[in-house]
């Protein structure tokens, strides 16, 4: 690992003041998937600004029909969390099956977010549950923050603040995954929301995004039945080793049908 | 820059690079080399120890990120000389061939029972297939895990 200049901001402000003054700087939140990344030398930041000892993005709290989850949160808080676990268990259930314990033990949230790893569980139920990303200055929706392979909706130095995730009739969260990384070669959410069924798709392409065709006909009739006619297109999927595009497009017909068979 | 650590109960101040993994302070500067560094890329957990009372991989964490916390490794286990009962447990079982991966699955163990001890995971007696699941970030290439998980299984009910 190359060296750089470490800080640890108390203030939202601080670190943004840190940001810009840097000449490459990156956050630091779990460190999940930095680290690695630092070992191998595939990034070389001048600064690394720790986050976490900014209280005001840490904790879960239950507000008028939301969860809102602090982006310093870990994985292991909201899968332990019983507010998440009562009012949105696909969520924990997703939190709990992030890589292995150990991970859970330091990933974050926001760190899942901003990083938009195409095969990042986390990006499946922000989409499908409709949440709303908080920065220190704006609000983002699910629907425009998801823009790329590793890219969002965030200017340089915007870090996430917390995430609100809108509480759902029902909602279930079903992936396959990699045996030895446990990320998702597929992973779909579907949620049955105030404003409607929505369907969210990780893994499978460069990054997360909704599947409409299924949002419609479970719209009209929400059972497994109703995606039988659905062949998912294999246009614009990846392919890797793990996993052909056909092969992805197969499993996220698989993946939807088992979640509807959850919820039902 | 300068960190203040807690480990096994002991205080220390030292010097460290903003880049020093945690598992190098420990191997290199306290000497304390029964955690090991297997694949070196969070995958294997050998290098699995206690910050703040959770396991993490000590091969991906700065050792700035454990600044002013407690840190437990495999020597702060046992207690006066006397093996604590997962490492008991462990040996009974055949739980091991080569070692290599025992302190890091020892770690991973204890924190195993301490959060199925109650709320907020479960009040459902540890069962098998619980083990097997906790154990996801644990890789051993010796045993087959049979004998690791029915150590742990023992080491819980002794434990408790």
């Amino acid at each position: 690992m190359h060296n750089f200049n470490y800080h640890r901001p108390k203030t939202l402000s601080e670190a943004s003041e840190i940001f810009s003054g840097a000449e490459d700087a990156v956050y630091l939140a779990g460190g999940q998937t930095l680290i690695p990344t630092l070992k191998q030398r595939l990034r070389q930041p001048s600064d690394v600004i720790d986050l976490s000892h900014l209280a005001e993005l840490r904790g879960i709290a239950v507000e008028k029909d939301a969860v809102v989850i602090g982006a310093m949160t870990r994985h292991g808080e909201v899968a332990a969390s019983a507010d998440v676990r009562r009012l949105i268990p696909a969520l924990a259930h997703l939190a709990g099956e992030i890589g292995d314990p150990q991970v859970r033990n330091l990933g974050t949230l926001g760190g899942s977010l901003a990083n938009s790893d195409p095969a990042a569980d986390y990006p499946a139920a922000v989409l499908a549950l409709g949440a709303t990303i908080h920065t220190p200055t704006r609000t983002i929706a699910a629907d425009d923050f998801f823009t790329g392979l590793f890219e969002t909706a965030l200017e340089p130095g915007e870090m996430i603040v917390k995430v609100s995730f809108p509480v759902p009739k029902r909602a279930a969260y079903m992936k396959f995954r990699n045996p030895a990384s446990r990320y998702a070669v597929a992973g779909v959410c579907v949620a049955d929301t105030v404003s409607g069924v929505r369907v969210a798709v990780t893994g499978a392409g460069p990054y997360a995004f909704r599947q409409t065709e299924m949002e419609t006909v479970l719209s009209k009739s929400f059972t497994p039945g109703a995606l039988a006619g659905i062949a998912v297109s294999e246009e614009d999927l990846n392919s890797d080793l793990h996993a052909t595009a056909a092969y992805r497009a197969h499993l996220v017909g698989v993946m939807a049908r088992r979640a509807v068979e959850a919820l039902i | 820059m300068k960190i203040s650590l807690t480990v096994n109960g002991t205080a220390h101040s030292i010097e460290v690079e903003p880049r020093t993994l945690l598992v190098d302070v420990l191997r290199e500067q306290l000497r304390l080399t029964g955690t090991h560094v297997g694949c070196d890329t969070s995958q294997c957990g050998t290098c699995t120890v206690h910050v703040a009372g959770k396991p993490v991989k000590a091969c991906s964490m700065l050792a700035v990120q454990a600044d002013g916390q407690d840190v437990t490794t495999i020597e702060g286990v046992a207690k006066d000389g006397v093996l604590h009962p997962m490492q008991a447990a462990f040996r009974e079982h055949h739980a091991l061939q080569c070692g290599f991966c025992t302190p890091g699955m020892i770690m991973t163990a204890l924190s195993i029972v301490e959060r199925h001890k109650g709320e907020p995971l479960t009040d459902e007696p540890l069962t098998d297939e619980m083990v097997r699941k906790e154990l996801e970030g644990n890789f051993c290439r010796c045993t087959g895990y049979q004998p690791i998980v029915a150590a742990i299984l023992a080491g819980a009910k002794a434990t408790v």
